[in-house]
């Protein structure tokens, strides 16, 4: 692989190229390469610039506000830290998955299931399909949605009306398209009413049509690219993720599956409220995100890819007919292997549209959406793990609480946080394999965010180190000299450097 | 024959020993207001009612309505000073809306919609305050306390517990509950005292009730504070 190039000996006489800010993904990254004279690459590495602290700020909180306020995480997927939140919550009330209402196991897989189809229709068209569309180094004029309206119009307003679509079904199930309400301890706090259930109905057909004609597109534009697309920011890896107790694909509740490079599995139907037994998390100092690896394969080996990939990888067949067909073609691009092409996840992420929206009309049809029958609750616990298929993979939530109701320990492990040491290993893969030794230029740079952006990553939502994180603190005076600077490590260690 | 005074230029009647915003209530006309509900003893403390009588400024929930006064409250000048009342109100203690239970019911956050406060203007104190969560039914998050008075009014008034009170001055000024510990839980507090239900904002919550009402039904989803006060409270005058 390319860990050698995370970091650079005699950095000193090393230039340093930097792409600030990571474009189209959600939050704030930057690129920074370390080159020779030569323009060979020594050194790669995708920074999370920005600090949240959600784990920290929740503790002192009663655990009821948890899915309203987590969900603030993200703008782009809330509705999966809502139900992520929401399901360690229903453990605290005394509500395990199988005792919660049947009404609400739809209506939060219908939520869920909009969620995945809005956020997957904005990383493709709005984000992802400049690049595939025009090419990675077009001009960059070319590299943004409103190049593709321009181009390609039809399909831009598809991919405006699928988001659009995903969107609404948020809303009728929660109230609103961003940041609803909906899922409660123990259950929901409504269920959809008629004149709700058949405004959703009238426009699903199109809606799973669009969505078959998008995995055509990506398909045809992955297999027309051959071998690029295969070997462009590919890495072997492990994946991760759930899936249902039959093996087929999931979203919302199942058990942890993970396969190795090969395909063959290292853990399979694990409970994931003890994923504190295989999986654990490595501190960086020059990053605020956090590197999980599987424990059984050791830092070095064990971490693993997560999201759209890693579940049409790792699982056994898709419920859906429109989507299993989709899969069966894309094992067969693979040779009914692990597909590891870095670009497959566009694919795979369409193919997983596709299933929500062949998902999302079946519970539209099914008369437990309509249930009043929504909460439950049992006998009061201490502790909640809620896990979910976010968008961008398997996303961990783990809650305290005290005698009082009041959150005392967090732990959220974030799907963007699990692709992390993979994105890193795509750059460096790139600036490896295409610019190392080339005179760079802002189109060739632009590769290095097309491999990231890829993982579809959300930087917001996972950068939360907090108590562990790196810290830099600089007293600069009016006249712009450092005074003092303070430096925490990794370790929590704090140094004084310069003092004047 | 029938007294009147005028609010804005429109005349209204009203009746001997009734306050300003009593009038007005009946006559259909809102003045803005958080300290005041016609349950309990006028408090005059939160000064959002202020209206300008005869030329002088006085708080309408406690001034007495007298004949031929002449009223301004709905006037520019007073809605600007409305509006940094709420605002110092939002920046003193910790509000944050987005993630707060009481959003979409909430008295204070309906009051600042109406004024048409876009922001906080003034910088965050960001005060440190605690949660009392030690009570089984009922919570209390000092963050959000405007001191209002409302829950001491009410224990007083209607509860007669006195559970509540105002302790300190100025910026020191805070809820005190009765009892040695100084929780809640070792007060008289029942969750079926008014005490318990009266928060105009989210300082006193009953416990597991967060978000059961879902948006679309909270009270000011579609109706705005001065709609939903006049029906409410002139209701209660009646």
């Amino acid at each position: 692989m390319y860990e050698h190039l995370e970091t650079a000996e005699n950095q000193e006489n090393l230039k340093r190229v930097v792409v600030e800010p990571v474009s189209r993904v959600e939050g704030h990254g930057k690129v920074t390469l370390l080159l020779d004279q030569d323009n060979k690459v020594k050194q790669a590495r995708l920074h999370i610039v920005e600090f949240r602290g959600f784990e920290r700020f929740i503790q002192g909180r009663p655990y009821w506000e948890l899915p309203v306020l987590v969900q603030r995480l993200c703008g782009i997927c809330p509705v999966s830290h809502h139900l992520a939140a929401a399901k360690a919550i229903d453990q605290l009330v005394g509500i395990d998955p199988a005792n919660l209402p049947v009404a609400a196991d739809k209506l939060r897989r219908l939520l869920h299931f909009g969620q995945v189809l809005q956020s997957h229709a904005l990383h493709f068209f709005h984000l992802s399909s400049p690049d595939l569309l025009f090419g990675f180094e077009s001009d960059i004029s070319k590299r943004s949605i409103i190049a593709v309206i321009d181009a390609y119009p039809d399909l831009a307003v598809q991919g405006v009306m699928l988001r659009k679509y995903g969107q609404e079904v948020i809303r009728m199930v929660s109230g609103k398209r961003v940041h609803g309400t909906g899922a409660i301890p123990g259950g929901m706090n409504k269920s959809l009413n008629k004149e709700e259930r058949d405004y959703l109905l009238k426009d699903i057909e199109q809606i799973i049509s669009w969505s078959a004609a998008s995995v055509d597109l990506i398909k045809n534009v992955h297999c027309s690219n051959l071998p690029y697309y295969d070997d462009f920011a590919t890495i072997k890896t492990n994946y991760l993720g759930l899936t249902k107790p039959d093996g087929a694909l999931e979203l919302y509740h199942g058990g942890i599956r993970a396969k190795n490079a090969k395909g063959e599995t290292i853990i399979d139907h694990v409970d994931y409220c003890k994923y504190n037994d295989y999986i654990h998390e490595e501190v960086r100092s020059w990053s605020y995100m956090k590197f999980p690896y599987l424990l059984s394969e050791g830092k070095e080996n064990g971490w693993y890819r997560v999201g759209p990939l890693a579940r049409v990888n790792n699982c056994d067949y898709i419920d859906t007919p429109l989507a299993e067909a989709a899969r069966l073609e894309f094992k067969a691009h693979g040779n009914s292997a692990m597909v590891h092409s870095t670009l497959a996840f566009h694919w795979a992420r369409l193919i997983e549209l596709l299933h929500c929206a062949e998902s999302i009309r079946t519970l539209l049809h099914d008369p437990d959406i309509m249930s009043n029958d929504l909460v439950a609750r049992g006998e009061k616990r201490y502790e909640g793990v809620g896990v979910i298929e976010a968008p961008r993979g398997t996303l961990f939530h783990h809650y305290q609480v005290d005698e009082n109701d009041i959150v005392t320990k967090a732990n959220l492990i974030v799907s963007t946080t699990s692709n992390n040491m993979a994105m890193n290993e795509s750059v460096r893969q790139v600036a490896a394999e295409y610019l190392s030794g080339q005179e760079l230029t802002e189109p060739l740079l632009n590769n290095l965010e097309v491999a990231i952006r890829a993982y579809d990553p959300c930087l917001s939502c996972a950068t939360h180190a907090m108590g562990k994180m790196p810290l830099q603190l600089e007293l600069i005076n009016a006249d712009g000299q450092l005074i003092d600077k303070l430096v925490k490590g990794s370790d929590g260690h704090i140094n004084r450097v310069a003092s004047a | 024959m029938t007294k009147t005074l005028t609010i804005d230029g429109v005349t209204i009647p009203f009746e001997d020993g009734q306050t300003i915003i009593q009038a007005a209530t009946a006559a259909g006309i809102y003045i803005p207001h958080l300290c005041h509900n016609p349950e309990f003893t006028p408090h005059g403390s939160c000064k959002l009612c202020t209206v300008k009588v005869n030329g002088r400024n006085c708080s309408a929930c406690t001034f007495p309505a007298m004949d031929g006064q002449e009223v301004i409250n709905n006037a520019k000048d007073l809605n600007a000073d409305r509006q940094k009342i709420t605002q110092m109100l939002f920046v003193e203690g910790n509000h944050f809306c987005p993630s707060c239970e009481k959003t979409g019911n909430c008295q204070l956050q309906a009051v600042a919609y109406h004024l048409n406060m876009l922001d906080d203007h003034f910088p965050l104190f960001y005060p440190h305050r605690e949660l009392d969560a030690s009570h089984e039914e009922i919570l209390i998050d000092h963050n959000r306390c405007i001191f209002c008075t409302l829950c001491v009014r009410a224990s007083h008034e209607q509860d007669g517990k006195d559970v509540f009170a105002i302790s300190g001055r100025g910026i020191n000024k805070h809820l005190i509950v009765n009892s040695e510990t100084g929780l809640l839980k070792d007060t008289d507090i029942s969750a079926s005292d008014k005490a318990a239900h009266i928060c105009p904002t989210g300082a006193i919550l009953i416990k597991h009730t967060a978000y059961q009402v879902p948006i679309g039904k909270r009270i000011y989803d579609h109706q705005q504070i001065d709609q939903v006060t006049l029906n409410s409270e002139s209701e209660h005058d009646k």
